[in-house]
C-alpha cells in the first residue's frame, strides 16, 4: 500500500509562477487524472515529483513520511516512476537492454547478466499482460509496443507510483484502449497512477478522480462519473468553451490539387508513400488522418517542394508541379503551416516581426533592391499581431518568449495574411492551448468558406472530425480508406490501425 | 536614430550585458589569473606591477602606443568580421588564416608587378585583388559544403595548410622572389600600392595607416549587410534555424557559398592590409596566425560588428602592450597568449563570469 501526497507545492521560474499551493494525493489502486492545458504547470509539477526540480515551498509526503528528492535517483528509490511522452529508449538496444539501462545486474568483472534480466522482463510482461518480446530490437517495435517497454522499465525499478505523461498522444484509438486496459491492470495490482492529459473523454473514461490545473493552480476537482466534457473544458480553460464549430455546408469548385499515383522515399530510401492519389477542391477541407509516421511528413514535403518524388504527379490547377522550389510554391499562392513550429515554423531567436516576414522578406513592401524597409515591416507586423490575436508584449519581442499557442498563431497569421489559394495545414494545433485551438480552427473554417482549399494533416482524430469535409486515412504510406465528414471515431480508428 | 532601431525590431542580440559587460569582466578576470601565473613562476609583486603598468602604457599610454594598438587591431578586426558573419550564418570559418595568405599574396603580386598606374588606381586594384582572391579561396570551402556536404571546419583547416605551403612555393618563384636573395621573400610593394600612413604628419614613426579607416568602413558595411539587407536576413535565418529558412524558400547552398565568399573577402583584405600597410612584402608566415586570433576576436565580440570592433581593439592593445611589457619587466610575451586564452575560456563559459561577480548583473540568467 502506498499513499503519495503533495502539500502546498509552489515553484516559480523568475517572475513566472509555474505552480502555486498545489495539493494532490493519490493512493494505491487509484488513477488520478491531472487535466490541464499546455503551460498550465503539469510538467513542472511532475518534474518536482520525479526529483528533477526542487519545489520552492511545500512538501512531498509518501506514506505519511515527508520526503526530499535531491535528484531523479532519489525519486526512483522512493518508488516514483514516469512514463515519458517522448520515449527515453535507445533505438538499437534490445527491449531488455533498454529496460536495464542504468540498473544493470552484473557478475564478476562486470559481466552483464542479461539472461537473468531477460527472465525478469518476461515475468513483468506476463504479470501485467504487457506483450513484448524481451529480445526484440526496440526500433523494430510499434509505437504502442515501445510505450509498453517504457512501462516495463518503470515496473522493473519497482515503482509504486507511475506517472503517465500524455501517453495517448502517439497512439491509435485502439492502442489507447489497450493502454487503458494496462492501466486498469496496474491499478488492480495496487499501483498508484497519475495520468496527465488534456483530452477530456480520456480522463472520464479511465480515472477515479480528476484534478484540474490552470495557470499553476488546482482550480477544481471532479468526479469522472458525474462531470461532463463541457464542464471539464470550462474548468480547464477558465471560461465557457465552444467545442463544436458551426460549419456551413460547403460548395466545392474547381480542383486545386490533384495528386496522382505519388510515390516518395524517406531518408532511409524506403517507400514512404506508395502510389497515393487524391484531390482537393475549392471550398473544402480534406483531412488526412493517421498515426504519426505513416507518411504524413513526406506527403507534405513533396507537395511543398521540399522533397522530390520518385513516381507519380502533383498538379496544381491542372499544372504539373515537379522540381519546384518552396519559393515558387509560395508565389503560386500555396501556404504551408509546418508540422513542427519550433523546428521549421519560426526562428526562435528572431523577433515577432522578423518571423512575420520570413517567407516574403524579399518582396515589397518589406524590402526593395535587397535593402530591408524595417519601417514597413513594423507597420505590417502590427496589423498581423492585431488581426490574428497574437498575444505578445510587442512586435519586437523574441519569438521564443511567446507561448506555443501564440507562436502558432504567428505562423497561421503569417500564412493567411497573404494571398491564399490553397493551404496545407500540418498539425496546426499541436501542443497549444484550447483558446488558440478554437481561434485557429475558426480561421481554417473561414478560409474554406471563402472558397479556398485546405489539406489538413493531423494525428488528432477529433480535429480531423471537427474540420474536414472529407477524410482520408493514411496507413503505411497508402490511403487505405476515404470517409465522409460524419464517419464515427471507431470506423476511422480501425482504418488508422490498418484494417480497411 | 530611426524608430525601428530604437525599438529593436531586428534581433541583433545587442544586449549590454552580453556584448560589453561579460567581455570586460572576462578580461579583468583573465588579467587577475594572469597575475597568479606570474606569482607562481616566482615573479615579485613589484615586477608584476611594472609588467601590468607597462602593458597599459604600451597600449594606450602615448600616441605611439595607440597607433601601435590600432595597427595591430586592424587586420584582426577585418578577419574577425568575416568570421562573425559566417557564425551568424551558422558556419564555423576556421580558414581565415589561409584566406589572409591568399589575399595577401594577390595583393603583393599586384603591388610590385604593375608599375604604370597612379596611386588612386593601383592602391584600390591591389586591395580589390586581395579581397577577390580571399573570397575565391574561401568559396571553395563553401562550394564543397553546398554541393557535397563536406564540413567547413575540416575543409577550411585543410585549405589553411595548402595556403601555407603555396606561399612557400610562390615565394621561391623567380617572378616573385626578390632579386638577389636566396631566402624566400617577395619583391617589395611599389609605393603606389602602399596604404598611406595617416599620423606621420605628427611624428614620422607613427605606423598607423589608412587601412584602419578602411576597417572602420568594413565594420559599418558588415553591420548594414547583416541587419539592413535581404542578404543579411537570409544569412541570419539560415544560421539561426536552417530548417525554417529552407521552408521559407531560402536556398541554403547559395547562402553558404555567398557568406563564405564575403568572409573570405574580408580576410583577404586583412592580408592585403598587412602587406600594403605594414610589411611591404610577403615573407613565410607573414599571416602571423592573425586568422586564428581573429576567431577569438569574433567570439569575444559575440559575432556583432560593434562587438568585434571593441574586441579587436582589446586584442590589438594586448599585442602592442605586451611588447613593452616584455622589454620593461622582462615578462615573456607568452603571458599575453595565456591571457587571451583565458579571456576566451571565460567568454565561452559566461556562467563562470556571472558566478564570479554576481553583483555586476541586473538580469538573472535564464538557465
Amino acid at each position: 500500500m502506498v499513499n503519495i501526497e503533495l502539500k502546498n507545492i509552489s515553484k516559480s521560474f523568475g517572475s513566472v509562477q509555474a505552480n502555486q499551493d498545489i495539493n494532490i494525493s493519490v493512493n494505491s489502486g487509484e488513477i488520478l487524472g491531472l487535466l490541464g492545458e499546455n503551460g498550465a504547470g503539469k510538467s513542472t509539477l511532475m518534474n518536482i515529483l520525479c526529483g528533477l526540480y526542487r519545489p520552492d515551498d511545500g512538501k512531498i509526503i509518501i506514506n505519511q513520511k515527508e520526503t526530499y528528492f535531491d535528484n531523479p535517483g532519489d525519486a526512483i528509490k522512493s518508488g516514483v516512476g514516469m512514463v515519458h511522452q517522448h520515449f527515453m529508449l535507445v533505438p538499437i538496444f534490445t527491449v531488455t537492454e533498454n529496460v536495464i539501462l542504468g540498473n544493470e545486474k552484473t557478475g564478476n568483472l562486470n559481466y552483464l547478466k542479461i539472461k537473468d534480466s531477460e527472465k525478469k522482463v518476461t515475468e513483468i510482461s506476463e504479470k501485467y499482460s504487457l506483450l513484448v518480446n524481451p529480445k526484440e530490437i526496440t526500433e523494430r517495435l510499434s509505437v504502442g509496443a515501445q510505450q509498453r517497454v517504457e512501462i516495463i522499465k518503470v515496473l522493473f525499478r519497482s515503482a509504486e507510483l507511475i506517472i503517465f505523461d500524455e501517453p495517448t498522444a502517439v497512439l491509435t484509438p485502439q492502442e489507447v484502449k489497450e493502454l487503458f486496459k494496462i492501466m486498469n491492470a496496474l491499478k488492480k495490482s495496487g499501483k498508484a497512477i497519475i495520468f496527465i492529459t488534456h483530452k477530456l473523454h480520456e480522463v472520464r473514461e479511465v480515472c477515479d478522480k480528476i484534478s484540474i490545473l490552470r495557470a499553476g493552480m488546482i482550480v477544481g476537482e471532479a468526479d469522472p462519473k458525474k462531470v461532463s466534457n463541457k464542464e471539464l473544458a470550462n474548468l480547464m480553460v477558465g471560461r465557457p468553451v465552444n467545442l463544436s464549430l458551426e460549419r456551413k455546408k460547403n460548395k466545392t469548385g474547381k480542383t486545386i490539387l490533384e495528386v496522382d499515383n505519388l510515390s516518395v522515399l524517406n531518408e532511409n530510401r524506403e517507400l514512404a508513400l506508395n502510389q497515393i492519389s487524391f484531390n482537393v477542391k475549392e471550398g473544402e477541407i480534406v483531412g488526412i488522418a493517421g498515426v504519426q509516421g505513416n507518411g504524413q511528413t513526406e506527403l507534405v514535403e513533396s507537395i511543398t517542394g521540399l522533397r522530390n518524388f520518385v513516381a507519380g504527379n502533383v498538379s496544381y490547377f491542372e499544372k504539373k508541379m515537379e522540381y519546384i522550389t518552396p519559393r515558387e510554391i509560395h508565389k503560386l499562392g500555396i501556404r504551408h503551416i509546418p508540422e513542427d513550429r519550433q523546428k521549421s515554423g519560426v526562428i526562435a531567436n528572431f523577433t515577432v516581426s522578423e518571423n512575420k516576414i520570413l517567407n516574403d522578406y524579399y518582396q515589397k513592401p518589406f524590402s526593395s533592391n535587397y535593402i530591408m524597409s524595417w519601417g514597413d515591416v513594423e507597420r505590417v507586423s502590427e496589423t498581423v499581431v492585431k488581426n490574428f490575436d497574437i498575444r505578445t508584449p510587442s512586435i519586437t519581442t523574441l519569438t521564443q518568449n511567446l507561448s506555443g499557442g501564440n507562436q502558432q498563431k504567428l505562423v497561421v497569421g503569417r500564412e493567411l495574411s497573404n494571398k491564399v489559394d490553397f493551404l496545407i495545414a500540418s498539425q496546426p494545433t499541436r501542443g497549444i492551448d484550447v483558446g488558440s485551438i478554437e481561434y485557429i480552427h475558426k480561421q481554417l473554417i473561414e478560409t474554406r468558406n471563402n472558397g479556398k482549399g485546405i489539406l489538413l494533416i493531423s494525428t488528432e482524430l477529433d480535429e480531423i472530425l471537427t474540420l474536414s469535409d472529407r477524410i482520408l486515412v493514411l496507413f503505411e504510406g497508402k490511403i487505405i480508406k476515404e470517409f465522409s465528414s460524419n464517419a464515427s471515431t471507431e470506423e476511422i480508428g480501425l482504418a488508422m490501425a490498418g484494417q480497411s | 536614430m530611426r524608430d525601428y532601431l530604437k525599438k529593436k525590431i531586428i534581433s541583433e542580440n545587442f544586449d549590454f550585458e552580453e556584448i560589453l559587460l561579460i567581455p570586460i569582466l572576462a578580461t579583468l578576470l583573465a588579467l587577475i589569473i594572469g597575475c597568479l601565473f606570474l606569482l607562481a613562476t616566482g615573479e615579485t609583486f613589484e615586477n608584476i606591477l611594472v609588467a601590468f603598468t607597462n602593458l597599459f602604457i604600451g597600449s594606450f599610454g602615448s600616441l605611439n602606443a595607440i597607433s601601435e594598438t590600432f595597427t595591430a587591431a586592424t587586420p584582426l578586426i577585418f578577419a574577425a568580421l568575416g568570421i562573425a558573419l559566417a557564425f551568424r550564418a551558422g558556419l564555423f570559418n576556421i580558414g581565415a588564416e589561409g584566406q589572409i595568405i591568399i589575399g595577401g599574396m594577390a595583393a603583393v603580386i599586384i603591388g610590385f608587378s604593375i608599375d604604370f598606374l597612379p596611386i588612386w588606381l593601383h592602391l584600390p586594384l591591389a586591395l580589390l585583388f586581395g579581397a577577390i582572391f580571399g573570397a575565391l579561396y574561401a568559396a571553395i570551402a563553401g562550394w564543397l559544403k553546398a554541393t557535397t556536404g563536406a564540413h567547413e571546419v575540416i575543409s577550411t583547416i585543410m585549405l589553411n595548410l595548402i595556403a601555407l605551403r603555396l606561399l612557400d612555393y610562390f615565394l621561391r618563384l623567380p617572378v616573385i622572389q626578390k632579386e638577389g636573395r636566396n631566402d624566400p621573400i617577395s619583391k617589395s610593394v611599389l609605393e603606389t600600392a602602399q596604404l598611406p600612413q595617416i599620423l606621420s604628419f605628427i611624428e614620422p614613426q607613427l605606423r598607423l595607416h589608412s587601412g584602419f579607416i578602411l576597417m572602420l568602413v568594413a565594420v559599418v558595411f558588415v553591420y548594414w549587410l547583416l541587419f539592413h539587407t535581404t542578404i543579411g536576413f537570409e544569412f541570419r535565418s539560415t544560421g539561426s534555424n536552417p530548417n525554417a529558412a529552407q521552408y521559407a524558400g531560402i536556398k541554403a547552398s547559395l547562402t553558404i557559398v555567398l557568406v563564405m565568399g564575403i568572409a573570405g573577402a574580408l580576410a583577404g583584405l586583412a592580408g592585403a592590409n598587412q602587406i600594403m600597410g605594414v610589411l611591404g612584402r610577403a615573407t613565410p608566415g607573414f599571416s602571423a596566425s592573425i586568422g586564428f586570433d581573429a576567431i577569438a576576436v569574433a567570439l569575444l565580440g559575440r559575432s556583432h560588428p560593434i562587438g568585434v570592433l571593441f574586441a579587436g581593439l582589446l586584442f590589438g592593445a594586448l599585442i602592442a602592450g605586451g611588447r613593452l611589457m616584455q622589454v620593461k619587466a622582462g615578462v615573456s610575451i607568452d603571458l599575453i597568449t595565456i591571457i587571451q586564452a583565458l579571456i576566451i575560456v571565460f567568454i565561452a563559459a559566461p556562467l563562470l563570469v556571472r558566478n564570479a561577480v554576481p553583483w555586476a548583473f541586473k538580469t538573472k540568467d535564464k538557465n
